[in-house]
């Protein structure tokens, strides 16, 4: 009951604080560039302002269309659930391991994509068939990344990597280990639509590929489907912060090591953001058929860090 | 007359799937008959392994047989073939020495072979019939010679013969019978690069019997690689598990990329049952290997993921091509660039459409998700085996799992979005009607079927396994946890589908009840889709399936090695004026050019070569037996 409530807590606390990692990334990239830059709290108006609209609907839709949007919020929040954020053992992870977090995005993926079907326009399709493509090479590279540690740790079970490589710090500089962490983190950018694979900033037709799939949301559909991506990155973000840099995750549940738990999700997810808005600041968005190869490259490293995982001591 | 054929399918179905599993739960059987028969006559028997088959023969058998009953209507021939083929299949499983298990055999592949031709006098169905004869007898060639080989060294054609002194073959002669049968079964199970029937035959069929051939005829060829793999040979050394494996992650990751670019539903849908006999032969395969390793516990899983991959495959396949032909009874088209727009016109089919393609996408909580997990599962148990040559093996195989699963996803979105979705794109299309209620109710006993597998798995998967444990040699099936939750090895992996389930429901529910009551979201405006200012949508505007494809085009250009045709037409008068533009960009089939062009040139060349020997003369042909009879008795 108690684990129960803890796990709520923790999806409650990952929906809140979305939208806020977001703004943080957008202002913390506007001072890089010498703008002022909305507030850190920006993304809350949008939601807010996006709530109270009324929606346009294309005749052309089907159920489809309406229904996606409140797919994408529920698995957010049931991979929150799955994920562990600031404690090892969230309420779920009897419930499946990365293979469901993963199949739960991509689960996702594929109503997102065929709403972007759904109301018969160019951009739509445009944008499914480019996010499919990309969704179609980046997740698989999850998976394996996250395999080439569940080897070393001797479990699947996404608390249990945790808490192993948790202890034996030598671990995390081993070559599987840093091929993998390489790996996760190029698909990490593709997936959540950073630079240099999508431009979340941008509407040009040329270059969107996440903003031209959603292009016939409005109201408060748009505002899900924004929150849900939102949650998408953070949750990324976590991942990558909580098996990469397994530290300072709490096994239990006492309040102590649980406000610890959050302090150190936090300052992590502060230093990655961080990161992420130099590099997206430095580099070029990549021509899309570039892109691939990118991606290409980090299935590779996926591949040769499961390899690794198994063949090195 | 058709009509009360049809019935009768669907009570064999019944009642075979019934008898099938009573069969798994231990209703063993033996049954001889016209023993004075050479070759031992007739025998059939019934162990757990064959009761598997029988029930998902039977039970497959059951919705295709609705649907048939519907089609009957229009066109009543051929319910006599089709009562042939599902009996046939029914009786594969259970025959008991080589003379019934060719016979059943071969009634099935004549029976499929003629319903392929069913359709009509067309070009693309006999030559389709032509080469499915022709590959299905090459395939038959490999199973009677290994069978021949098999019977003579153990001096018997019963299958309990060859269990009983297989352990006394030379590792040599067991590898050579293992690498004949493995290649006449995997001929069937349409395992590349023998898959080349699959993608002509299946569609050329009708619907119903394309569901049964690709639901659960080629399960058979995966029903004769078990067998003889781990039953009639008693397993053997690693290699054959990891041939098997990688096998089957080739035909997983080839399968699939031909489905991405192929436009044709049901061609698409075969393609897809390239990819999906893959990812059983990687559970096969990994299984095969944990039991060369001296691990059975392992290998109970690998076989048990096999197992309900196959299981699983069979329903949603069969429901897919279900859906796919009523959409062709409907709109009269395969071409997915003339669909579009049917989910308003077919809110039934496009929902089972829709539930088939989740599943076969491996999306949680359907049962194609459940069994690709216990497949990566499964594999990854091959840490706690440390021999790096096969966790090598096991590596590629899971790389490409997790491709095939990223590919499959594009593939499907490609399917159910460009058929079902947005406005009709031919006149066909836009009056499509919804099928009538046997279709109905035939695709939604299957999507019954596909919820059901994927939220049981606390059931099914300790069933399976204790199928496999035969046939592994393992003493006892390992502990797989219980009540909601599925447990492997301890802590670790876990999975409970039906609490994912009931998660995601909670997690629509909870905000849409929650943002209801805030009043948001009452009102809404209909207006066109966003067209950058031009008047009226039309089906023009929209992406197509070529379009929709073609970034993986791009990609993977090294295997498609597509060619481009650009073919202007201008007018004589000035050459701003464009009267027709032809643009064509086919891929160009590898295994066709590499590996059957050739071969079918050396046979048309050896043929001509013994032209020379053809006179056409009574005389010189009594010549040649005589030679013959004289060189036996010499040779004696």
């Amino acid at each position: 009951m108690e684990s129960l409530l803890a796990g709520l807590l923790q999806a409650a606390l990952a929906a809140a604080a979305a939208p806020l990692l977001t703004g943080v990334l957008r202002t913390l990239k506007a001072r890089l560039v010498g703008r002022r830059g909305p507030s850190v709290l920006q993304p809350y108006a949008d939601l807010r302002k996006l709530l109270g609209k009324e929606p346009v609907i294309s005749p052309t839709t089907s159920w489809i269309f309406r229904v996606t949007p409140w797919l994408l919020a529920s698995t957010s929040l049931v991979a929150a659930l799955l994920v562990p954020l600031v404690f090892t053992r969230p309420t779920l992870v009897p419930a499946g391991n990365i293979i469901l977090v993963m199949s739960l995005f991509m689960l996702a993926t594929f109503f997102l994509a065929l709403a972007g079907l759904d109301a018969g326009s160019a951009f739509g399709g445009l944008g499914a068939s480019r996010s499919v493509a990309l969704a179609a090479l980046a997740e698989p590279t999850v998976i394996l990344a996250v395999f080439a540690l569940a080897i070393r740790a001797g479990t699947s079970d996404l608390g249990g990597i945790i808490e192993r490589l948790a202890a034996e710090p030598a671990q995390a500089v081993a070559p599987g280990h840093l091929l993998a962490l390489a790996a996760f983190f190029i698909v990490m950018l593709a997936e959540t639509g950073r630079l240099p694979v999508d431009n979340p900033a941008t509407h040009l037709e040329l270059t969107m590929i996440h903003e031209a799939m959603v292009l016939e949301y409005s109201g408060h559909y748009l505002a899900l489907v924004e929150w849900a991506s939102a949650m998408k990155f953070l949750l990324f973000l976590a991942l990558l912060a909580n098996l990469f840099f397994p530290f300072g995750v709490p096994a239990s549940l006492a309040p102590g090591p649980l406000i610890l738990g959050v302090a150190a999700l936090a300052a992590k997810l502060a230093g990655l953001v961080v990161a992420l808005a130099l590099i997206e600041t430095a580099v070029a968005k990549l021509r899309l058929f570039r892109v691939p190869e990118l991606l290409a490259g980090s299935f590779a490293l996926g591949v040769v860090s499961v390899t690794s995982a198994f063949v090195l001591p | 007359m058709s009509a009360p054929g049809y019935l009768s399918a669907v009570l064999l179905g019944v009642l075979g799937t019934a008898g099938g599993l009573a069969g798994m739960l231990g209703w063993t059987w033996q049954l001889g008959l016209h023993e004075a028969l050479p070759a031992g006559g007739l025998r059939l028997a019934m162990d757990p392994l064959s009761g598997l088959f029988v029930a998902l023969v039977a039970a497959t058998a059951v919705p295709t047989s609705l649907a048939g009953l519907e089609y009957a209507r229009r066109d009543g021939r051929g319910w006599l073939v089709y009562l042939g083929f599902v009996g046939a299949m029914i009786a594969v499983p259970l025959a008991a020495n080589a003379l019934t298990f060719l016979l059943a055999w071969e009634l099935m592949s004549l029976a499929s072979y003629s319903l392929v031709l069913h359709r009509g006098r067309s070009d693309e169905s006999v030559r389709a019939a032509w080469v499915y004869a022709v590959m299905t007898h090459a395939g038959l060639g490999f199973l009677l010679t290994g069978m021949l080989l098999l019977g003579a060294w153990t001096g018997s054609l019963a299958f309990a013969d060859w269990r009983a002194a297989a352990p006394m073959l030379t590792p040599t002669a067991r590898g050579v019978a293992f690498a004949l049968l493995a290649l006449g079964f995997a001929a069937k199970a349409g395992a590349i690069p023998l898959h080349v029937w699959l993608p002509l035959a299946h569609p050329a069929a009708p619907s119903h019997v394309s569901a049964l051939m690709s639901g659960v005829m080629i399960k058979l060829g995966i029903y004769g690689l078990l067998r003889a793999g781990l039953d009639w040979l008693g397993g053997g050394p690693a290699w054959w598990g990891v041939a098997v494996m990688l096998a089957g992650a080739v035909s997983a990751l080839v399968g699939v990329l031909y489905a991405l670019v192929d436009h044709d539903l049901k061609r698409l849908l075969a393609f897809h049952s390239i990819e999906n006999v893959g990812i059983i032969l990687i559970g096969l395969g990994a299984g095969m290997t944990f039991r060369a390793a001296a691990r059975p516990d392992l290998a109970v899983l690998g076989v048990a993921a096999a197992l309900y991959h196959t299981v699983n495959h069979a329903a949603f396949k069969s429901l897919l091509f279900l859906a796919a032909g009523a959409v062709l009874h409907s709109t009269g088209t395969r071409n997915m660039e003339h669909l579009g727009g049917l989910i308003s016109r077919m809110p039934w089919t496009a929902a089972a459409f829709l539930v088939g393609s989740v599943a076969i996408a491996g999306l949680p909580p359907l049962n194609g998700f459940v069994s690709e997990w216990l497949t990566f599962q499964a594999l990854l148990h091959s840490l706690t085996v440390p021999r790096a040559g096969l966790n090598l093996a096991f590596a590629a195989a899971m790389a490409a799992l997790a491709l095939t699963a990223g590919l499959a996803l594009a593939c499907f979105v490609k399917a159910f979005g460009i058929t079902f979705l947005a406005l009709p794109r031919s006149p066909a299309a836009a009056q499509a009607r919804e099928s009538g209620r046997p279709v109905r109710g035939a695709m939604g006993l299957l999507v019954l079927a596909c919820g059901a597998l994927g939220l049981g798995p606390t059931l099914i998967v300790p069933a399976l396994a204790q199928v496999a444990v035969p046939l592994v040699g393992a003493p006892a099936p390992p502990a797989l946890g219980g009540g909601l939750t599925l447990r492997l090895s301890g802590d670790f992996a876990s999975l409970s589908t039906p609490v994912v389930a009931v998660a995601l429901a909670l997690g629509v529910a909870l905000p849409l009840a929650g943002l209801g009551l805030a009043g948001v979201g009452r009102r809404r405006r209909i207006s066109e889709t966003w067209g950058c200012g031009r008047l009226v949508q039309t089906a023009r505007m929209e992406y197509t399936a070529t379009a929709f494809a073609n970034p993986f085009k791009r990609v993977f250009d090294f295997f498609y090695r597509p060619v481009r045709q650009l073919d202007i037409e201008v007018h004589p008068e000035s050459r701003l004026f464009v009267r027709r533009i032809a643009y064509e960009n086919p891929i160009r089939p590898l295994f066709e050019e590499w590996l059957y062009r050739p071969a079918l040139g050396v046979l048309h060349r050896s043929a001509r070569r013994l032209q020379a020997i053809q006179s056409g003369s009574a005389n010189a042909y009594l010549l040649y037996i005589l030679g013959a009879l004289l060189a036996l008795l010499v040779l004696r």
